[in-house]
């Protein structure tokens, strides 16, 4: 729903909107196929709808049109609005070529068999890598995905807090719990916590669970394989309640936003965040200051293995009459060329294609590409490896209780499994 | 019928209708009629007849007998919240609201010094959505930067509005109050000045206090008033969405069935099915309000 962590340009001007997107998604299904025009032109269905990001995607298809003379046109639907009706729109007349989410999320459309299979055109892709191509493909093994940008989530910090206080970069668990315990101590919220939208907490529980039980197990709990009530899930809300007295009081209260503000006040010590999330809380001077480390070790199996790191990208209808067309725009939008002029636009995300070049790159963008590149297994998030029903109707709430109620684990959990199997039966 | 009343019609002479009487008539009723069907009829029954199956708004229809509303009631931990929830919004904005908005009227019609003024500045959130009231909701109780806590100045243990799930509702409730006084106000308002003064008069020469006059004489005149307000409570209670959404999205202690709802349907894996069990639940809630109002009305109208 509206609370993808791509979704991550909400403001409270977009909380409005969002309303009002609300009120008139009856009228959305209309609007979204409401794109007529002449056979020979592309049409790209675009959730870009904030202004930096449509603005360096228009440039991206300007590229395309000038390079290969071809017809392109955009309809650009809001984020929330256009993640709201995918399934309406997939089912009624959608656009050629349109943007999505790596993962779950797509595979769970090309089940359904709305998804055009792009298997030749990966045969000719290069610079991806193995992780980003196991993203980009469907439960039936076969590529439907062309991946984008994307940003790695991490703890976020800033240097010179740490530097004042002689804190370290912890790499385990514990060291981490040590660490939010002296900035306790020094008068700091060690970790600055908002989830009053729903989703950013998701990040965290997804770190705990792949650091402590490993990333094969968050895939099939995500993917309803596994208990809720098993001791594994049970162990990393039991992490996170240890960890519950250094975060942020009132988190159910507060939103992302105003958690990345404490951050940048000084109010507040560490964040989980994604890449883009943090910077646009901080003035253009502070934002030298702002700094990540990848979330701590638990268990040394698992070592620093898996990255979170949703992937944005782009699918081919099954329904569009003009595959080839739609084929060669997604073999452009492949290319590293076409991604360094998106991120000129938008430097808050990193390029997937690691043939783009990275010398435009400010200094956080080259750790993040260090950090997923270093990665074993890039995972997407919450919201994105798991059905969206699941994870909006159920986790949400599941995790704002947890964060009021810390203690009580077994109900939480059962509460959890005895929803998802009727969700999970559903499909 | 139409037929016979037809022929009757030309029989009996000019106070019958005509049949091109009857046509007009047959235009005129007919298409409401079908439009209600249509728009009102039709999507109810047709929600009905989906709650009891497992659509997802593509495949096709499974039946699925009572599942959904078996889990609606075991299962879905939302659910008894967001019923309590609507309850507690009808019973504030009935016994709480609404009289303050009468007694608001009362002092108003009184004629206090600068009352056009007050009048003004009571009235004034009606103009907003409660959507809009939301988000001046958040700007007054955010923990950390709501107004609210910035007069408070508890820096340490500041309280957390809207965040703590037994506290937020009646901070909607309150904001939801704000708006719908002034509704009521203005409507008791107009109604008061349109009770006859001789009335009240009288009252006071056959020695009634001014509490007597105003309960036994002045109230029971504004019946129809009386009414519509009744009417406007219950519907703004049943109906209230946009207020919790534009603040968490209806979750954390501010469910309510409207927004469940829209979460279970509008969404990109839809539950409709189960969505509607939830829409029917609000029908049979919002069913009792309104039997309740017709039996009432019918029987005021029997006894004058």
């Amino acid at each position: 729903m509206a609370q993808s962590p791509s979704g991550h340009r909400i403001s409270r001007r977009m909380l409005l909107r969002g309303t009002a997107i609300e009120a008139g998604a009856v009228t959305l299904p209309a609007l979204l196929t409401a794109c007529g025009g002449p056979g020979n032109e592309v049409k790209i269905g675009s959730n870009a709808s904030d202004a930096v990001p449509r603005k360096a995607f228009a440039e991206v298809f300007a590229a395309y049109k000038k390079k290969t003379d071809k017809k392109v046109k955009v309809n650009t639907v809001n984020h929330e609005a256009f993640q709201e009706g995918i399934n309406r729109y997939l089912k009624g007349t959608p656009d050629d070529v349109f943007m999505w989410f790596a993962g779950y999320r797509m595979q769970f459309f090309a089940e359904q068999g709305q998804l055009a299979e792009i298997g030749d055109l990966w045969k000719g892709f290069s610079g991806f890598s193995d992780a980003l191509k196991k993203q980009s493909t469907g439960k039936d093994g076969k590529q439907y995905f062309v991946p984008y940008y994307y940003y790695p989530w991490a703890v976020f910090y800033r240097k010179s807090v740490f530097e004042q206080h002689g804190y370290e970069i912890p790499k385990t668990f514990d060291a981490f719990r040590t660490l939010a315990k002296r900035m306790d101590k020094d008068g700091l919220d060690a970790i600055a916590f908002g989830d009053k939208d729903g989703w950013p907490a998701m990040g965290t529980f997804d770190y705990l669970n792949m650091r402590a039980n490993g990333y094969d197990f968050h895939v099939s709990l995500m993917g309803g394989k596994e208990s809720w009530t098993d001791p594994r899930v049970k162990h990393v809300f039991d992490l996170w309640r240890g960890l519950m007295p250094y975060h942020q009081q009132g988190a159910n209260g507060r939103t992302w936003q105003e958690a990345a503000q404490s951050l940048a006040q000084k109010k507040s010590g560490m964040a989980v965040f994604g890449l883009p999330h943090p910077g646009q809380q901080f003035s253009a001077a502070d934002r030298e200051d702002l700094d990540f480390f990848p979330f701590p070790e638990i268990d040394s199996a698992y070592g620093q293995d898996a990255v979170e790191a949703p992937i944005d990208g782009f699918l081919l209808a099954k329904k569009s009459k003009r595959q080839k067309e739609g084929k060669e725009l997604l073999k452009y939008l492949a290319t590293p060329a076409a991604e360094e002029i998106y991120l000129k636009r938008d430097p808050n995300n990193i390029a997937c294609n690691d043939k783009a070049a990275t010398s435009g790159y400010n200094a956080l963008q080259k750790k993040a590409v260090e950090l997923v590149s270093g990665a074993k297994q890039i995972s997407q998030f919450m919201d994105r490896d798991t059905r969206p029903d699941f994870a909006s109707q159920v986790m949400i709430r599941a995790i704002q209780q947890f964060i009021n109620k810390p203690n009580d684990i077994d109900t939480l959990t059962k509460d959890i499994e005895s929803q998802k199997k009727t969700i999970f039966a559903d499909s | 019928m139409p037929l016979t009343t037809a022929r009757r019609a030309k029989r009996r002479g000019p106070r019958r209708f005509t049949s091109r009487d009857l046509a007009v008539i047959g235009v005129l009723l007919g298409i409401p009629v079908l439009l209600d069907l249509a728009l009102v009829w039709g999507p109810t029954l047709a929600s009905i007849g989906l709650s009891f199956t497992s659509w997802d708004g593509i495949g096709d229809l499974h039946w699925v007998g009572f599942d959904n509303y078996r889990n609606l009631f075991t299962e879905y931990p939302p659910f008894w919240p967001a019923v309590r929830n609507n309850l507690l919004w009808v019973a504030f904005l009935g016994l709480v609201a609404t009289p303050f908005g009468l007694l608001l009227a009362v002092l108003l019609d009184k004629g206090v010094r600068f009352s056009r003024f007050y009048q003004s500045t009571l009235y004034m959130p009606v103009v907003l959505s409660l959507a809009i009231v939301g988000f001046i909701a958040q700007l007054v109780f955010s923990r950390d930067q709501g107004a609210l806590n910035a007069i408070l100045g508890d820096k340490s243990h500041p309280v957390d509005w809207i965040g703590d799930p037994d506290l937020n509702i009646w901070m909607v409730l309150l904001a939801a109050a704000w708006r719908h006084t002034g509704y009521v106000m203005i409507l008791y308002l107009a109604g008061l000045k349109s009770v006859d003064p001789s009335l009240k008069e009288a009252a006071a020469i056959d020695g009634a206090s001014e509490t007597q006059s105003f309960f036994r004489v002045v109230l029971p005149t504004l019946r129809p008033v009386n009414v519509i307000v009744g009417v406007i409570t219950v519907i703004e209670a049943l109906r209230a969405f946009d207020i919790v959404y534009a603040i968490n999205h209806g979750r954390n202690g501010l469910e309510l069935l409207s927004v469940l709802v829209t979460d279970n349907i509008i969404g990109e894996a839809s539950r409709i099915g189960f969505g509607s069990a939830i829409a029917v639940v609000l029908l049979t809630v919002s069913l009792g309000f309104i039997v309740t109002y017709l039996v009432q009305e019918l029987r005021g109208e029997k006894k004058g």
